[in-house]
């Protein structure tokens, strides 16, 4: 057996050992963290695939930012561990059971159809046998076929962005700011109000000197 | 020389009294006001029949002496397709002694009805009626074409109807009207039928052309069977006579019919409405001769209503009941010599049988006012000291009626007894033993009932039934007194044509020319009339050669039994309804035709329809189809409720099941296919 | 032995099952639920890019850059819908969530 296949092995290993964990971790920061090791380990499988800029994508983004983001979440919230594991053994067979289907079907797919058992062929441009590193043969392809997709990827990230923003916002209920547009509206008549009062009055008689004592 | 009659006098003929009717009815009644009082009422309507009378005589003498004839549509009211609905006229001899018939007895009942109904409230109705009915039955006898034929048939049916429930708070009478109504409605179905197919295979309903294709119609076959369709047609047509004609079996509510006033008794159930059938059958004497088997059916279908109702009218003791089972009796002879093809004796008998069997019904009536609505002849007797009138007429009707020689009754009766003896077609022979059988018969309960009403010890008092007079317009005595004038002249009026009528008028009627193109015989076939008219020799010569045959022994021995048994021994009739006990029984429920009727066809008719109602209507249409959709969609709808739970994961878990399910397709396609094509 | 595709398929086959059986297991933690979500993304990244390498295409790859982006997308926004949540019921129990039941 040749590294390869070794590191392979170990790496998927650990990949399912962590994938178990994820789903049935009782303390939800657990699962998190066997995901972020999850991902790591799927990473370093790329590699082993020769697709080094998307094992270091998943790395920056998954790892970086969403898993990161997950535990922001799971830290914010406070959530009661001890009910979480109600109710999973009972449904553990059925579970079981589409699981082992759903390999089952993979599998004979893969028996059916695939030429399983060749070498991998060369990465190929179109015609043109050329060794060019990953990062640039993916760059090459994205930036002349699938720009117009690259943007509107961005366009979806955005409005990721703005999506989440807008729901979670709140208000500080202290703040002291004011719409500026009902500022502007403002009439003087609102404001001001005048009143006419005479220059000089005569000054009453004070009662107490209508009774003398 | 033949001459065309003039439309517009025709046309008077039946709207004169409908005019009378129209106007009596409306203005006559609360509908319109109560404007005209009764001696307006009945003096419209008198005048209506009079005139039409009047015109038929008038149009009777040009037929018969100048030969005048009229075949005319006078309007045309639809086209349908090639079918043609018209009004018209055929006058030929049949129609015009038709007309003089109807409007005879009518304007006698008319008369009549002025004593009989005096006490009633609905008199001016009663006479609207009876003006209706007379334009209806013109209407029917002066069509040339089914289609008014039918129309004038619905009427008088109709009209029939609201006479017999004239007392419409009486249930018995309601009870009657239904049932005359019904038993005709079987009757009118099979008249549908028949003009059905005559439409349907001739194209037309006019009788002279129909009568132009009866030789094609004659060779056809009824389709998916192998009867001859003028078989099958005229059989159709013949339900509708039974029907109308109270032809057995659907005679049944000729009796209950009696429970209306007895001038309609006279008018419609005796002298007009029930020889309609007798009339269209005459009418389509063409068709009817091409088929042997109908005419058959005909003759034994008589036979058997002339001899069994005669013998339920011998143990009647309504006087009304015995008149009317002897009027099924006489209409079964005229059935029975339709059948022998002696269309022109049955309509002979047709119409000397009008003129005495009104005369006997009238004088019932004029017995039972005398009476004092007293209607059972077990408590009546020497009656014909108190109404000498009545008791002559009744006597004359009642001889004309058993055909004592030189009375009109004789000549028809004989000649129709004649008829069957000639006639060569299966069942000729049983209907000549019935018919002569019906003589004995006809002469005993008749003689019965007037031995037992006008002769005798006068039993007035032993009535266990009779109840004082609520009438207070009379004076105590509880004896009979004759009725007033207007009673009594019809009686005379229609007992001289009950005499001399048959004397007179049977050489041109029935060996004359007088039915030629209205009445069609096949010779060859059927030859009974060519042989009646060799052995005649003149009525004087028919009356003397009549005391030696049979007919007359058998009613003289008819006469001379109910004398004995009412007169010399009255205790013999108890001793025999002892000793026969089940006999009477079945007379006396009048063959369980009544019981049948009510108990298994109606009752029957009815489960039926409440059967299907609950289990068709109610269970399965309601039930299953209506509720049912409904009750399936909700449960249907309450099962797929069960899928949308609301919880997340279910929703992913189906997500994922259907992408197993796709997958599980993808997968296995190639092997299933290769399997299945194995 | 050489690692051939089937193996990387396999493993992401198991992958794929082991997210299955989190979702449908998990019924008083929706985070583990996008959770698992991410595992069935990340299953299926590794099919495309085990491809991409065995058959020499680079659009398997670019598939997968696509779909890291619009997964990162929604699980932002599927996290900011659960702070919402556990906002307004103060817990994440999915039991707890079925007013949409039929």
């Amino acid at each position: 057996m040749d590294v390869k296949t070794a590191f392979f092995y170990l790496f998927s290993l650990v990949l399912v050992y962590a994938a178990l964990r994820v789903v049935t971790a009782r303390n939800p920061v657990h699962a998190v963290l066997h995901l972020m090791l999850a991902f790591s380990q799927a990473a370093a499988i790329w590699l082993l695939l020769e697709a080094e800029f998307l094992a270091i994508t998943l790395v920056l983004v998954y790892l970086g930012a969403v898993m990161v983001l997950f535990l922001f979440v799971v830290m914010m919230l406070d959530i009661k561990i001890d009910q979480l594991r109600q109710s999973f053994w009972r449904h553990f067979p059925l579970a079981a059971m589409l699981g082992a289907v759903v390999v089952l079907e993979m599998a004979a797919v893969l028996l059916a159809g695939f030429r399983v058992s060749e070498a991998p062929l060369v990465a190929q441009q179109i015609g043109v046998e050329v060794e060019v590193s990953n990062t640039q043969s993916l760059g090459l392809l994205l930036y002349t076929q699938y720009v117009y997709p690259i943007q509107v990827a961005a366009v979806i990230l955005l409005v990721a962005m703005v999506a989440a923003i807008a729901l979670t916002l709140r208000q500080r209920k202290d703040s002291k700011a004011i719409d500026p547009g009902l500022q502007v509206r403002v009439k003087a008549s609102e404001r001001l109000q005048v009143v006419q009062v005479a220059a000089t009055q005569v000054a009453e008689r004070p009662a107490s000197q209508e009774n003398p004592t | 020389m033949s001459q065309t009659l003039n439309a517009s006098t025709l046309l008077v003929v039946p709207l004169a009294p409908l005019l009378g009717s129209v106007l009596a009815g409306i203005f006559g009644t609360k509908f319109g006001g109560n404007w005209i009082g009764r001696r307006l009422s009945h003096s419209l309507t008198i005048l209506g029949v009079l005139v039409s009378f009047i015109l038929s005589a008038v149009t009777l003498k040009s037929v018969a002496m100048d030969g005048a004839h009229f075949n005319e549509t006078i309007y045309q009211w639809m086209v349908i397709g090639g079918l043609k609905m018209e009004i018209g006229f055929l006058v030929d001899g049949l129609t015009a002694m038709m007309m003089c018939v109807v409007t005879f007895v009518s304007l006698m009942v008319h008369i009549y009805t002025i004593g009989y109904m005096e006490e009633d409230d609905g008199y001016n109705r009663f006479f609207a009626y009876i003006s209706l009915f007379t334009f209806s039955m013109l209407m029917l006898v002066m069509s040339n074409n089914l289609l008014q034929l039918f129309f004038g048939w619905e009427a008088v049916g109709l009209v029939s109807y609201l006479l017999i429930g004239f007392w419409f708070n009486k249930p018995s009478a309601i009870f009657a009207n239904m049932k005359a109504f019904l038993v005709n409605r079987v009757g009118d179905f099979g008249f549908i039928l028949g003009i059905g197919l005559l439409a349907a295979y001739a194209g037309s309903l006019n009788y002279q052309e129909v009568f132009a294709k009866s030789g094609e119609l004659g060779q056809l076959i009824f389709p998916g069977t192998d009867w001859l369709l003028i078989t099958v047609i005229c059989i159709c047509l013949f339900i509708g006579a039974m029907g109308k004609s109270a032809q057995f079996p659907l005679h049944v509510w000729l009796p209950d019919s009696m429970e209306g006033p007895t001038p309609i008794s006279a008018l419609i159930h005796a002298a007009t409405m029930v020889t309609a059938g007798i009339f269209m059958v005459a009418r389509m004497s063409p068709l009817f001769e091409l088929s042997d088997t109908a005419l058959s059916f005909i003759m034994v279908v008589g036979a058997i209503t002339a001899l069994f109702m005669g013998f339920l009218g011998i143990i009647q003791n309504d006087i009304k009941r015995v008149v009317a089972y002897s009027t099924l009796s006489q209409l079964g002879y005229m059935t029975v010599a339709l059948g022998a093809s002696a269309y022109s004796v049955a309509v002979f008998h047709l119409m000397t049988h009008a003129f005495f069997k009104a005369l006997l019904f009238l004088a019932a009536g004029s017995v039972i006012i005398g009476m004092h609505h007293n209607q059972d002849i077990r408590w009546m007797g020497g009656v014909r000291k108190y109404m000498p009138i009545t008791w002559i007429t009744s006597l004359l009707g009642s001889l004309a009626l058993i055909g004592t020689p030189l009375f009109a009754g004789f000549y028809s009766k004989d000649s129709i007894i004649e008829a069957v003896h000639f006639s060569s077609l299966p069942g000729a022979g049983f209907a000549h033993l019935a018919v002569l059988a019906g003589v004995f018969v006809t002469a005993f309960y008749s003689f019965r009932m007037y031995f037992l009403v006008f002769h005798g010890k006068e039993r007035y008092d032993q009535n266990p039934d009779a109840h004082h007079d609520h009438h207070d317009d009379h004076s105590h005595d509880h004896g009979p007194h004759e009725s007033p004038w207007v009673v009594t002249v019809p009686l005379v009026l229609l007992a001289i044509p009950s005499v001399l009528i048959g004397y007179l008028t049977i050489q041109p009627m029935l060996f004359g020319e007088f039915f030629n193109g209205a009445i069609v015989v096949d010779t060859v076939r059927h030859g009974a009339m060519a042989e009646l008219k060799e052995v005649f020799h003149g009525p004087l010569a028919m009356a003397v050669h009549a005391l030696s045959t049979l007919p007359f022994w058998l009613a003289l021995s008819g006469v001379l039994c109910a004398f004995y048994m009412y007169r010399v021994n009255p205790a013999l009739p108890t001793a025999i309804k002892a000793r026969l006990q089940l006999v009477n029984k079945i007379l006396e429920n009048k063959y369980y035709m009544d019981w049948i009727n009510e108990q298994v066809l109606a009752r029957g008719a009815r489960a039926l329809g409440l059967g299907l109602w609950k289990g068709g209507d109610q269970a399965v249409i309601d039930g299953a189809v209506v509720n049912g959709s409904w009750r399936l969609v909700g449960r249907l709808a309450e099962l797929a409720r069960r899928l949308q739970t609301g919880y997340l994961y279910h929703y992913a878990l189906a997500m994922i099941v259907g992408v197993l399910i796709l997958m599980t397709w993808f997968v296995t396609r190639p092997a299933l296919f290769e399997w299945l094509s194995k | 032995m050489t690692l051939t595709l089937g193996h990387y398929l396999t493993l992401g086959a198991m992958l794929f099952a082991i997210a299955v059986m989190g979702i449908f297991l998990n019924r008083k933690n929706l985070i583990v639920l996008l959770m698992a979500i991410e595992l069935m993304l990340l299953a299926v990244n590794l099919n495309f890019v085990a491809f991409s390498y065995f058959l020499g295409d680079m659009h398997g790859q670019v598939f997968v850059f696509f779909i890291l982006t619009v997964a990162a997308a929604e699980s932002a926004i599927g996290l900011a819908i659960l702070v919402i949540l556990f906002r307004n019921r103060s817990n994440i129990n999915v039991d707890q969530l079925d007013t949409l039941k039929g």
